[in-house]
């Protein structure tokens, strides 16, 4: 409770918070079908409406609501986030605390595979993915998780290197503990930290990464409403309906901008040269 | 090991391991090559037609045989044979590559311009209003995608000024240099914005810490003026992590700027992989990929030597 006090002080945290929460009950209510209106139904007496008292943030070329439609694109980039973020937060963790534990040729070929990996700029290597499964949402969550895992495994592989030859490590293995046990409650405790900044980045590019493979037509796919296909869908449209550019660029722009808030504020919170500043 | 040395040796361990990914890969994707390659068309092949094809292109044989044979063609540099363009990888790569060079180049420069005086600037004024604002602005511009600076640019040119941004027909350099220019400038921007605000973040950031060192506050009790401290001896040393990130940026962007390129409709390197992946062009997708994460590693490979250069500890410490 006081961590989450003092997130909510810190004053990019705070907006971060804001920001993400808002989003959140959006995608949500996006998610639940509690649109204002159906995000798939046309309304042909009024196409490229421009926001009204009907509808808020305007219709686009089939007279869609664009609110509703935002609200379920929301709701499905948040989901691919946080499950390719999660996908490769696991796999990531299990791979850098495997390495570093136990060394020598594991290590080697963990650490040249995601050498391997990073060597591809993140957009190229989720569109060979793509190639592979074919578009879709699924696809999506694959391709973005494969991205972001060795990150997580360099991120939890250079610490773990450092905490496994600490002491207290040393004085749980005279113990008896178990090699799980002592991964989980020893080195894994001890990651908590960086791992939740690197969260809080990594949702911040699996949205953008998302928008843009959906933008590319690669991603979820129409009448499925996505930012990155609304954006695309503005494009011939957007000096006669600037509302269907402007509100799925708004709203991209700020959910990254809440996430990279929220991952600037956790590692003010985490550094203790910062935290005594605020403090 | 020396690191220099490591670096160096690791580099094509690396790039072998990158060509089995891409080799292994482009066989993943579903469907055999020879309907790949000729579409709706290889219905129409009787099964002799299909096995000579597959002969002659050598997948008749195991993977271990072919992928011995296309690395034997990549150290000649031979990349294969593009289908849809009935041209040879090389050549397309070698027509493509100069103008992502370029938009990678120029969205550097704009990204330098930009984010480094605003760097230096808001951390000399830390924690006043002018740095608030400085930061507030690379904050908005590190979470813009590029793709939407784009759309907005376009947007704001074609109602405030009444015109778009020149498509169709791409003028190179060598033709025309300030169409070329007025071509690219827009995509420049586009790209270079969150660059921009990267190095604002990282150079205000290495200012801080640098302002507060000790030497930076001995030149300053021998009266040396706040101009000549930043400039002389501060900003050198602060560049070191602009140096860097503007390394692997651009190593990013001559990858090609896939959707930025697609917006513009620039024939540049990015566009080449969208469309060979989009039309199951596999030579192309797999010479193409391998030639970008080939540059990718160099411009990093670099950058870890540039860096070893500029700061002695790095040479002797750790990986």
């Amino acid at each position: 409770m006081s961590f989450l006090r003092a997130l909510l002080r810190h004053s990019s945290g705070r907006i971060g918070a804001i920001i993400i929460a808002v989003f959140a009950v959006a995608a949500i209510l996006g998610l639940a079908g509690l649109t204002p209106h159906d995000p798939l139904a046309q309304d042909r007496l009024a196409r490229l409406q421009a926001p009204g008292a009907r509808y808020w943030m305007g219709t686009d070329l089939f007279g869609r609501d664009i609110l509703s439609r935002l609200m379920v694109g929301i709701g499905q980039s948040f989901a691919v986030a946080l499950l390719s973020v999660g996908l490769a937060t696991s796999v990531g963790t299990v791979l850098g605390l495997t390495a570093a534990w136990f060394g020598r040729l594991w290590d080697g070929a963990v650490m040249r595979a995601m050498d391997v990996l990073l060597s591809f700029p993140a957009i190229l290597l989720a569109l060979l993915i793509v190639a592979i499964m074919g578009p879709g949402l699924v696809t999506s969550v694959v391709a973005i998780a494969i991205v972001y895992t060795p990150i997580f495994t360099r991120v939890v592989r250079g610490p773990a290197l450092s905490l496994k030859t600490r002491s207290f490590v040393d004085a749980a293995r005279t113990f008896g503990s178990s090699r799980r046990y002592i991964l989980t409650r020893h080195l894994l405790a001890n990651l908590v930290a960086p791992l939740t900044v690197q969260i809080t980045l990594a949702l911040a590019w699996a949205l953008l990464t998302e928008a843009a493979l959906s933008f590319l037509g690669l991603g979820a796919q129409p009448p499925n409403p996505s930012l990155g296909l609304m954006l695309s869908d503005s494009r011939n449209l957007m000096e006669s309906a600037p509302w269907m550019l402007v509100f799925p660029a708004l709203v991209i722009m700020l959910a990254v901008l809440g996430f990279n808030l929220l991952g600037d504020a956790l590692r003010d919170l985490f550094d203790p040269r910062t935290r005594r500043a605020l403090a | 090991m020396n690191y220099v040395l490591r670096r160096l040796l690791m580099f094509p361990l690396v790039m072998l391991g990158v060509s089995v990914f891409v080799f292994v890969a482009i066989r993943l994707v579903p469907g055999d090559a020879i309907t790949a390659m000729l579409g709706t068309e290889s219905g129409l092949l009787t099964p002799a037609q299909r096995e000579s094809l597959a002969a002659y292109f050598g997948l008749d044989q195991n993977w271990a045989v072919q992928y011995w044979r296309w690395l034997g063609g990549l150290v000649q540099g031979d990349l294969g044979l593009s289908v849809t363009y009935g041209q040879p990888v090389s050549q397309i790569i070698a027509e493509r590559f100069p103008l992502t060079l370029e938009l990678a180049l120029l969205s550097m420069v704009i990204a330098l311009l930009i984010g480094l005086p605003a760097g230096v600037f808001a951390a000399t004024r830390a924690e006043r209003p002018s740095d608030l604002i400085v930061r507030v602005f690379a904050m908005i511009g590190q979470s813009t995608p590029n793709f939407v600076v784009a759309l907005l640019a376009i947007y704001v040119l074609s109602v405030g000024f009444g015109t778009l941004p020149t498509m169709g027909r791409f003028v190179p350099l060598t033709e025309d240099p300030l169409g070329n220019l007025a071509q690219l400038i827009l995509p420049a921007l586009a790209l270079g914005t969150a660059f921009a605000a990267a190095v604002t973040r990282i150079a205000r950031a290495a200012m801080l810490d640098i302002l507060s060192e000790d030497y930076v506050r001995t030149a300053r009790s021998k009266g040396f003026s706040q101009g000549y401290v930043i400039w002389r001896h501060a900003l050198p040393n602060a560049l070191i992590p602009v140096v860097t990130l503007s390394g692997v940026e651009f190593g990013y962007l001559l990858g090609g700027a896939v959707i930025v390129e697609q917006i513009f409709a620039l024939p540049g390197v990015g566009r080449v992989v969208l469309d060979a992946i989009l039309q199951r062009d596999y030579a192309l997708v797999q010479g193409v990929v391998l030639f970008i994460a080939f540059n990718f590693l160099l411009v990093n490979l670099l950058v870890d030597l540039a860096y070893a250069a500029l700061d002695p500890r790095i040479r002797y410490g750790a990986s």
